[in-house]
């Protein structure tokens, strides 16, 4: 008999490997992005497109720099999923260039620079959207009122060239198409609750506007029910745990439940703030980023909880609509001090005190 | 323990069938039914066995045979002379052709002292000497019964088990272990379902000597026949009870079973015991019954032979010392079915490749597996770790295998043991759920070699530096002693010199008085002739005679003989007036004194 083939325990491995996980998060993305393309138009998918293969193309050169097996980090998935989750993010219509700056800037900056898959400190996808965001504020906020293109007969055409050439092919620019039949613009229901509380409306003056009623309004709600049915769907299959998600849209409700019933007239109820903006993708789909979350149980709940609680703070009495973004990055920083102080107790051991009584440490 | 449930409670869980759970685990594809489909069958006589002296954990026994001896099957090889040795007996009647190195059922692949019998094909019985009806006997009979049979645990460990059973703490729950929640391996499975009259009479013997309030004999509920057996051997006494676990590796870890059936923990430093606890492996039972009814000592075991590059997989009653080559012969081992030979002993979770199929069957082999090209492919280099921490989700013990691998793999060993590194069971669970394929275990094993290895070089340095200061104080000791014995003779010679320079006085005063004599004797003669010469002579002694004590003996010596010439001249002078010849002579007589 040849030689016997040595190898170390365990023999017997699961089948679903790093590129796997990555791909199943990213098609329990395809019912909101459905969606999303429903109200929003092709320009969604176009933005997707553009980031992934930024993303795709800047890892491989990266890689290929650092002299690594470039196959195999491309397989693995993850910079297709950063791209994915970013794209996701960005106004259908906003100019080309936002997207590839974008996603050039959560791959080779916010990822390879720290070391790769594994070593980055902060959620690639969420760093790039919050360097986009300051730079580029007006690009960044351009989103038009779901379904409203298709009243303006916009083509798949219009939108490419809106998105390469800033125009329609009739010549329209964002401006233009974001100013409604009444000459008002035409924002988010985040950015217009904002908006008309500092303009003194209170809340219920500023949802029965016709921009948050009829069609627009449940555009945003559908939207962030998919994204909860692909959220779910992963922790089913177990690609997720529901401590960060389910933490931090309890927290996120809480807050809002408190701030709502101290003044409802300034302050919007939790089921607003549910199924608008970024809550429910951030809570399934970004903050889960295992790479930059929490890693124990128990620091899952606090990272996520954190998060939803900054989240309403920031929507609340920051200068920015929504908020996920920031409230990930922040809790982003804090994760090397929640995992040294939830370790869980070891079998046989005692209640632990020795995280405080050993002062050094990560 | 007051974390934990107490008797009471624990047996209405148990009642009610709501069982505790331990912390993560996985749900590995089983893949028993490879093998449990028959009964176990029984090997051919193997022509040649391999026995290890040391099958067990503890010290050898003494080799009590030589080569070229005939023994007989079940003569013991070995002595157990220590508490911590574990005797091994001939497993065929045959010739002891060899006492030597042979290739070792270890993952190292190292090999280790054997005994090599040839069979004679005869199968000659040794004569056992049972125990006769062993609820007479004393605990001690018993428990000599089953060391000098050679029972050591059987699920893995291979502890002695007359160490185990040895037992003076009072014991709560004597727990049977039958989960055998490996895949592929279903050795016990089958033991279960043919003997479990016999494993019932093994746990009687326990039942005897430890006398616990309670024996719980667990099974998983993927092996409901098993279940069913037993239940049926075990329904006459009403302290045992016969308890179906769900489903989840590894539950047939002692600690975790511990932690289903009664919700306590041994603690990290501790054994069992501690919490009222002892667990015996189904396997293991069987082999007391042998051992205390027949005498038998343990000279075979059933093995699962299983994997899809065997054509007829299925569970052997295999003699100790078997090479694996014969097992794999007889389940009809196809080596085109695999694209690298590849033999693991144990399951797929914890189980070792094999280095040879020399390797011998040993007390703790329960399985044999030997997987299909695609069965259990074989991973390929690891991924960068996506700190999912699935590893922490799977872990039974709630460690954090991420944060230990990050450590173990920089060789920062004293993190890794401050995330409790050394409470790692090594069940591979983490590894086994990683996408990133890790081999986390492997890190771990070899952390731990690290630093068990650290350890004992720190302890050869301590000793070392104790050798040392040792010897330092020692060389110290020697120069102080040496000083005080040079001083000591120094004063000794002092003394001594003393002592001398008394006899030189003696001397001088002899001489003195010799002088004196010679002058009383001159001044006789000199009173015929009076001369000026002869006063001198006279003073001069008189002198050196009072100088003499303070001065050194030579002078004095030097003086008295000069006053002896000066007294003998005088003589002579005297007597020349007779005879004026030799003034030579006398000359000379003055230099001799000094050479006296």
């Amino acid at each position: 008999m040849s030689k016997l083939k040595v190898a170390s325990s365990p023999h017997h491995h699961n089948q679903r490997d790093t590129g796997q996980v990555m791909r199943l998060v990213a098609y329990a993305c395809i019912p909101g992005i459905m969606l999303q393309t429903w109200y929003f138009g092709v320009g969604v998918l176009i933005q997707i497109a553009l980031c992934m293969l930024t993303a795709i193309v800047t890892e491989a050169l990266i890689v290929e720099l650092r002299k690594k097996n470039t196959e195999r980090v491309i397989k693995d998935s993850s910079a297709a999923l950063a791209g994915l989750l970013l794209g996701i993010c960005l106004p259908p219509l906003a100019p080309w260039w936002i997207a590839v700056i974008g996603s050039f800037f959560a791959i080779a900056i916010v990822k390879q620079a720290y070391g790769g898959l594994g070593f980055n400190m902060f959620n690639p996808a969420m760093a790039a959207y919050v360097m986009l965001l300051i730079s580029f504020p007006v690009q960044m906020t351009s989103w038009l009122p779901p379904i409203s293109l298709a009243e303006l007969n916009f083509s798949i055409l219009d939108a490419i060239y809106t998105v390469f050439t800033g125009f329609t092919i009739d010549g329209y620019s964002i401006e233009q198409l974001r100013v409604g039949a009444d000459g008002v613009s035409m924002a988010t229901p985040l950015d217009h609750v904002k908006t008309s509380l500092v303009e003194g409306y209170t809340v219920q003056e500023a949802l029965q506007t016709p921009i948050m009623s009829g069609a627009w309004g449940l555009g945003w709600a559908q939207i962030a029910i998919a994204y909860l049915v692909g959220g779910i769907a992963l922790i089913k299959l177990n690609v997720i745990n529901w401590h960060i998600p389910g933490s931090m849209i309890l927290a996120a409700m809480l807050t809002a439940l408190i701030l709502h019933l101290a003044d409802s007239s300034q302050y919007a109820s939790p089921a607003f703030h549910f199924l608008n903006g970024s809550l429910v993708i951030g809570a399934f789909f970004i903050a889960t980023d295992p790479v930059s979350a929490a890693t124990t149980n128990k620091g899952r709940l606090i990272f996520g909880a954190s998060i939803g609680v900054w989240i309403i703070i920031i929507r609340t009495w920051g200068s920015y609509p929504d908020a996920v973004a920031f409230a990930v990055i922040l809790m982003n920083m804090a994760v090397p001090l929640i995992d040294y102080y939830t370790r869980p107790r070891t079998y046989g051991h005692k209640l632990k005190t020795s995280a405080i009584n050993n002062s050094e440490d990560d | 323990m007051s974390m934990f449930a107490d008797y009471d409670q624990i047996m209405e869980r148990i009642a009610t069938q709501r069982l505790w759970d331990f912390p993560g685990g996985v749900h590995p594809v089983e893949r028993k039914s490879l093998s449990n489909q028959e009964s176990i069958a029984r090997l051919p006589l193997p022509e040649l066995v391999h026995i290890p002296v040391k099958q067990h954990i503890g010290v050898n026994g003494e080799i009590i045979v030589n080569v070229g001896d005939k023994v007989l099957r079940g003569q013991p090889l070995s002595s157990s002379d220590n508490a911590f040795s574990v005797p091994v007996h001939a497993s065929v009647s045959g010739e002891i052709i060899a006492i030597d190195e042979h290739v070792a059922a270890h993952p190292s692949g190292l090999k280790e002292l054997t005994i090599s019998i040839r069979s004679d094909g005869q199968d000659t019985p040794f004569n056992y000497e049972p125990l006769s009806d062993y609820s007479t006997r004393s605990k001690a009979e018993i428990i000599s019964a089953i060391c000098k049979a050679g029972i050591s645990g059987m699920g893995g460990a291979g502890f002695p088990t007359h160490l185990k059973s040895n037992n003076v703490k009072p014991i709560e729950f004597l727990i049977i272990n039958g989960i055998e929640c490996e895949p592929y391996i279903t050795a016990d499975d089958r033991l279960m379902r043919e003997h479990a009259w016999q494993i019932r009479q093994g746990i009687d013997i326990l039942n005897h000597l430890l006398q616990p309030k309670q024996v719980l004999v667990a099974v998983e509920d993927n092996k409901p026949e098993a279940l069913k057996t037993l239940s049926i051997a075990c329904q006459q006494e009403d302290h045992y009870q016969v308890v179906s676990v769900p489903t989840k590796y590894p539950a047939g870890g002692e600690k975790q079973l511990i932690q289903v059936l009664t919700s306590r923990e041994v603690p990290s430093d501790g054994l069992p015991v501690d919490v009222g606890c002892l667990m015996y492996n189904v396997g293991t039972c069987y082999a007391i019954a042998d051992a205390v009814i027949e005498g038998k000592p343990l000279i075979e075991r059933v093995v699962t032979v299983t994997g899809e590059a065997l054509a007829k997989p299925r569970n052997v009653w295999a003699r100790i010392g078997t090479p694996v080559k014969d097992l794999l012969t007889f389940a009809e081992y196809d080596p085109n079915k695999q694209s690298y030979p590849r033999i693991i002993m144990g399951g797929p979770m914890m189980g070792f490749t094999l280095s040879s199929v020399q390797v011998p069957v040993v007390k703790i082999t329960n399985c044999l597996l030997v997987p299909a090209h695609k069965e259990l492919p074989l991973v390929e280099d690891e991924r960068a770790c996506i700190r999912c921490s699935a590893c922490a989700d799977a872990c039974p013990v709630s460690l954090l295998p991420q944060q230990m691998f990050w450590h173990s793999k920089a060789k920062e060993y004293e993190k890794a043991q401050e995330y409790n590194l050394f409470d790692c069971i090594e069940c591979g669970a983490c590894a086994y759920v990683c996408p990133s394929e890790i081999p986390l275990v492997h890190y771990y094993r070899k952390a731990k070699a690290d630093i068990r290895q650290q350890q004992i070089e720190k302890e050869k340095a301590e000793k070392a530096r104790i050798r040392f200061e040792a010897r330092k104080a020692r060389l110290q000791r020697e120069k102080e002693e040496r000083e005080e014995k040079h001083r000591k003779a120094a004063e000794a010679r002092k003394q001594a010199m003393n002592k001398d320079g008394g006899v030189a006085q003696d001397k001088i005063a002899a001489a003195l008085e010799r002088a004196k004599a010679k002058k009383a004797a001159a001044q006789a003669k000199a009173q015929t002739s009076p001369d000026e010469a002869k006063k001198q002579a006279q003073s001069v002694p008189a002198a050196s005679a009072t100088i003499v004590t303070s001065q050194d003996d030579k002078q004095a010596k030097v003086a008295a003989a000069i006053a002896r010439a000066k007294a003998k001249k005088q003589e002579r002078a005297k007597q020349q007036e007779s005879a004026p010849a030799s003034q030579e002579t006398s000359a000379k007589k003055v230099d001799k004194p000094s050479n006296e």
